[in-house]
C-alpha cells in the first residue's frame, strides 16, 4: 500500500502541470481561480490548445482522439488541470455525448460529430432536464413522433447550462407514449438552428445567466440523428452519467480553493491581526481540509480499484464523492465569503444590466459571494444528494 | 500510488479475521473471557501468539516479523470487528513499539522472547492526570541515586496496567514539567516496592490501572533509551497508536452499521419493515459514507504514519484521529437512534460497540485535541 506516487506518475504530472501552466492562458485560469464566469471564448480557447496538444478527449476511445492511459494516469490529469485552475474540457462535449456517439452511435454519426465535437466546432447542451422532471427524470414528457424520416419533437428541457452558445443539443425524448416510463425514451441529437425552437434565459441567485429553458414546436429532426436504438434511450443515458464518476468530486479544484482560502485569510485583515488568526475560522478551514484528504483517499481507492479489477461492478462509490464532494465544494465557497467579510456585499457586476462598475473592496472579493451563492446547484444537480441517499440505501445497503 | 496489499498481508488479515470469528463469533464468549483474572482470555491470548500476530511488528532477530502499519491496521481491524479485549495495543504496539526501537539488545533479549510467545504482557505508564493529552506535560521524576534512579509520581489510566508483566514507565529526569526535554523511558517490574496499582474496568469492557510511584528504586540498566531524549520516540509511538485505532474504529464501525442495516430490515412496525422509512434510509447511508471516509483516513493514518518527516507525520495523524473519531460518534449514536430500545439493553451488541468507539474518541487525544495540533500546524501536509 502505498499513498505517493511513482517517480513515473510524478514526471507524468509534472509534465501535464508545466505544460497547463505555460500552454494555457493565465488570464483565463486566473478567472478560474476566482471562480468568475467564463466566457464561450475562454472555453473554446482552452479545448482548442488541449486538443492541439492531443488531450482535450483523452477519456475517448484511442482511435477518435482518446489515450491510452491507466485509470491512475487518467486520475492525475482529472486532478491536475484542476489544480492549475485550467477550465475543464465542457463537459457536454467531452464526457457526455462524446463517449455515447463513440460508443452506440453510426459509423455516419461518429465520422460527422466527434472530430468537431471534440474541437469544439460542435458546442453541445444537454436536454435532460424539464419543468416536470428533475429528479424523476424518467417521467420527462418531451415526445419525438415518428413522421416519414423525421421526428417531430414538441415539448420543453430546461436547467440547460450554457445552452445560448450551444449549436446542438442531445435529448432524452419520448418516443413510445405506451410504454413504461424509462423504456420508451430515445437519444436525439437536435440542431438548436432547427426551426421551432426558442432558447430563453433563467437568471440564477448568483446573478448569472448559465442555465436556459429551451423549447420545442413542431421541431422537425432527421431520424437519422436518433443515436442507437429507438427506445433505448435511458441506457445511453445511464451510461453518460456513470461517465462522470472520476472528477466528479472535483477534488484537485477544491483543494486549489482552500490553498487561496488560506492565501487570503493570511492577507485580509481583523482587527489586531488577519482573518487567519481567528482560530474558530482556522478549525472550520481545518475541517475542510480533514474531509477533502478522506475523499481524495477515498476516491484514489475508486481509481485504484478500477486498475487491479477489470469488472466494472457497481459500487456507491460515485454516490459517496457526489455527496461529500458537494458538500466540500460548498464549505470552501462558504469560507471565502468569510474571508471577504464587509467586502462580500458589494455587487458592481451586474450582468442582467449590462454593467461591469470597478470593485469597491478587494477585487477577488466581489466574486465571493455569487459564487457561494451558484454553489448551492452542485448538491442539487447530476441526481440530488437526496437522490444519491437513495440509491446507496436501495441499490447497496437492500433497504 | 498503490492501495493493493501484498498476498501475504491478504493471508494475513484473513487468518486474523478467521481466529477473531472464531473467538468472538458469539458475542456471550466476550462476557467469560471479561471474567477472567486478567480480563480478558488466557487462550485468545495464547492463539494470538501461536498466530504470530504478538511478534507482528518485531524485528526477525527479536524473534518477530518485520510487519509494518498495514499489518497492524489489518489486524486492528479485525479486532475491531470482535470488540477484541487482548491487550495488543498495549503489549505490542505501544510498549513493544519502544521496546523495539529504545531497548538495548540486553532489552529485547530479555523481554520480547516473552512477548513474542504469549507469555508476557506489558504497559506504558505515561499518561498523567494533569497533562490530558500533551504528551510532553510529564512531572513524574526520576532522580540518580548511586547506580539506581528513583521514581516518584502518579500514573493515570495505564491500559492493562493491572495485569502487565512489565510497564515502561515515562519520568522527567531534568527540566520543568512542560518541557519537551528531559523526558526518560524506564522499565519497571510492578512488583518492586513502592508501586501500588489500582486495577480497575473501563467502560468498553477492558481493563486499565491507576499506578502510584513512591521513592520506587530501579536499577541503572532499567534505563531504555537515551536519557532525557524519550519524547520524540514517545511521540512515534502514540502516533502508531492512534493510527491502530483508527483501524480498530473501522471495524467497529462496519460491524455497526451492517448491524443497524440488518436490523431495520426485519423490525417491523406500521405493518412493514423500518428499513422502509427513507427517513431512517437516509441515515443509514450516511453510515455507509462515514465508513469509507474511516477506511480512506484508516489507511492515510496507516501511510502517514511511516514518513520520516516527523512534523507531517503527527499532523497527518492528528488529522486521521480527529476525523474517524468524529466519524465514529456520529455513526455509533446513529446506531443506537435506528436500532431504538433494543440498543439500549446491555444483552445486545450494538451498545458494546458504541462505548468502545466513545472511548476510542478520548483515548490518545479527542477530537479537539487533534484538531487543535491540525490547525497549530497551518492544515494538512502535502503528500507527495
Amino acid at each position: 500500500m502505498e499513498l505517493r506516487y511513482t517517480p513515473e506518475e510524478i514526471a507524468f504530472r509534472d509534465d501535464l502541470r508545466t505544460f497547463f501552466k505555460t500552454q494555457i492562458p493565465a488570464e483565463i485560469r486566473r478567472k478560474v481561480s476566482e471562480g468568475r464566469k467564463l466566457s464561450r471564448e475562454d472555453i473554446v480557447t482552452t479545448q482548442r490548445v488541449l486538443h492541439a496538444h492531443g488531450m482535450a478527449t483523452p477519456n475517448w476511445p484511442v482511435e477518435w482522439g482518446g489515450k491510452d492511459w491507466s485509470p491512475v494516469q487518467r486520475y492525475i490529469f482529472s486532478e491536475e488541470i484542476q489544480a492549475c485552475a485550467v477550465p475543464q474540457p465542457l463537459s457536454f462535449n467531452v464526457n457526455m455525448v462524446g463517449p455515447v456517439i463513440a460508443t452506440f452511435g453510426s459509423q455516419a454519426q461518429k465520422e460527422r460529430f466527434l472530430p468537431k465535437t471534440a474541437t469544439l466546432d460542435i458546442w453541445w447542451a444537454q436536454g435532460f432536464s424539464e419543468p416536470g422532471a428533475g429528479s424523476d427524470l424518467a417521467s420527462l414528457k418531451t415526445t419525438a413522433k415518428l413522421e416519414g424520416d423525421e421526428y417531430v419533437v414538441n415539448g420543453q428541457k430546461t436547467w440547460t447550462t450554457l445552452g445560448q452558445y450551444a449549436d446542438w443539443i442531445f435529448c432524452l425524448v419520448r418516443t413510445d407514449p405506451a410504454a413504461k416510463k424509462q423504456q420508451g425514451i430515445s437519444f436525439l441529437l437536435i440542431d438548436m438552428k432547427t426551426p421551432g425552437i426558442t432558447i430563453r434565459p433563467i437568471i440564477t441567485i448568483d446573478g448569472g445567466h448559465e442555465v436556459n429553458e429551451v423549447f420545442f414546436d413542431d421541431v422537425r429532426v432527421p431520424a437519422e440523428n436518433l443515436v442507437g436504438q429507438v427506445n433505448k434511450g435511458w441506457d445511453y443515458a445511464k451510461f453518460l452519467l456513470s461517465n462522470e464518476r472520476i472528477g466528479i468530486a472535483r477534488i484537485g479544484l477544491t483543494k486549489e480553493r482552500l490553498a487561496r482560502v488560506k492565501r487570503l485569510a493570511q492577507e485580509t485583515p481583523a482587527g489586531e491581526g488577519m482573518v487567519w488568526d481567528d482560530p474558530d475560522f482556522r478549525r472550520r478551514l481545518a475541517w475542510s481540509e480533514i474531509e477533502l484528504k478522506a475523499l481524495e483517499i477515498t476516491q484514489m481507492r475508486v481509481v485504484a480499484a478500477q486498475r487491479s479489477k477489470a469488472s466494472d461492478k457497481p459500487d456507491p462509490s460515485s454516490s459517496i464523492l457526489k455527496i461529500k464532494g458537494s458538500e466540500i465544494q460548498q464549505q470552501a465557497t462558504q469560507l471565502l465569503v468569510d474571508v471577504a467579510g464587509p467586502y462580500a456585499m458589494p455587487r458592481p457586476d451586474r450582468e442582467e444590466e449590462g454593467l461591469n462598475l470597478p470593485s469597491v473592496g478587494p477585487e477577488w472579493a466581489d466574486a465571493a459571494a455569487p459564487l457561494f451563492f451558484n454553489y448551492r446547484k452542485v448538491s442539487i444537480y447530476g441526481g440530488s444528494n437526496e437522490i444519491q441517499r437513495n440509491i446507496i440505501a436501495k441499490a447497496f445497503l437492500g433497504l | 500510488m498503490d492501495f493493493d496489499l501484498t498476498d501475504e498481508q491478504r493471508m494475513l488479515a484473513e487468518s486474523v479475521n478467521r481466529l477473531v470469528a472464531d473467538a468472538y463469533g458469539d458475542f456471550e464468549h466476550r462476557k467469560g473471557y471479561r471474567a477472567e483474572a486478567r480480563g480478558f482470555a488466557d487462550a485468545n491470548w495464547k492463539a494470538l501468539a501461536e498466530m504470530g500476530l504478538l511478534g507482528l511488528p518485531f524485528a526477525e532477530e527479536d524473534g518477530g516479523f518485520g510487519g509494518g502499519p498495514v499489518e497492524t491496521m489489518l489486524v486492528m481491524e479485525a479486532f475491531g470487528r470482535g470488540l477484541v479485549l487482548e491487550p495488543f495495543l498495549p503489549t505490542v504496539v505501544l510498549a513493544g513499539g519502544l521496546l523495539r526501537r529504545a531497548g538495548s539488545a540486553a532489552q529485547r533479549a530479555e523481554i520480547l522472547p516473552g512477548v513474542v510467545e504469549g507469555s508476557t504482557v506489558l504497559a506504558f505508564a505515561h499518561q498523567e492526570r494533569q497533562a490530558r493529552h500533551d504528551l510532553h506535560d510529564l512531572a513524574t521524576t526520576a532522580k540518580r541515586d548511586g547506580e539506581a534512579w528513583v521514581l516518584d509520581g502518579a500514573k493515570g489510566v495505564v491500559l492493562a496496567g493491572d495485569s502487565a508483566d512489565r510497564i515502561i514507565v515515562s519520568a522527567r529526569t531534568s527540566g520543568a514539567r512542560r518541557d519537551r526535554e528531559g523526558i526518560s523511558l524506564f522499565l519497571l517490574d510492578p512488583a518492586t516496592p513502592g508501586v501500588t496499582r489500582r486495577g480497575y474496568a473501563t467502560q468498553d469492557g477492558l481493563r486499565a490501572a491507576e499506578l502510584v510511584l513512591e521513592g520506587v528504586r530501579v536499577p541503572a540498566d532499567a534505563l531504555l533509551g537515551a536519557e532525557g531524549q524519550a519524547l520524540p520516540l514517545i511521540e512515534l509511538v502514540v502516533d502508531e497508536a492512534n493510527a491502530a485505532l483508527c483501524a480498530e474504529a473501522l471495524g467497529a464501525m462496519e460491524v455497526l452499521r451492517d448491524l443497524t442495516v440488518d436490523y431495520l430490515k426485519q423490525r417491523q412496525q406500521f405493518g412493514q419493515p423500518i428499513g422502509n422509512f427513507q427517513a431512517l434510509q437516509h441515515r443509514a447511508a450516511d453510515m455507509l459514507v462515514a465508513t469509507e471516509q474511516a477506511r480512506s483516513m484508516a489507511m492515510y493514518a496507516a501511510m502517514m504514519v511511516q514518513s520520516g518527516d516527523a512534523a507531517a507525520r503527527r499532523t497527518a495523524l492528528s488529522a486521521a484521529k480527529a476525523l474517524v473519531a468524529k466519524l465514529a460518534d456520529q455513526l455509533g449514536k446513529d446506531a443506537i437512534q435506528l436500532h431504538g430500545g433494543i440498543a439500549m439493553t446491555e444483552e445486545y451488541k450494538a451498545g458494546h460497540y458504541f462505548k468502545r468507539l466513545t472511548m476510542i474518541g478520548t483515548l490518545f487525544g479527542d477530537v479537539d485535541h487533534h484538531l487543535r495540533v491540525v490547525v497549530a500546524a497551518g492544515g494538512l501536509p502535502e503528500a507527495v
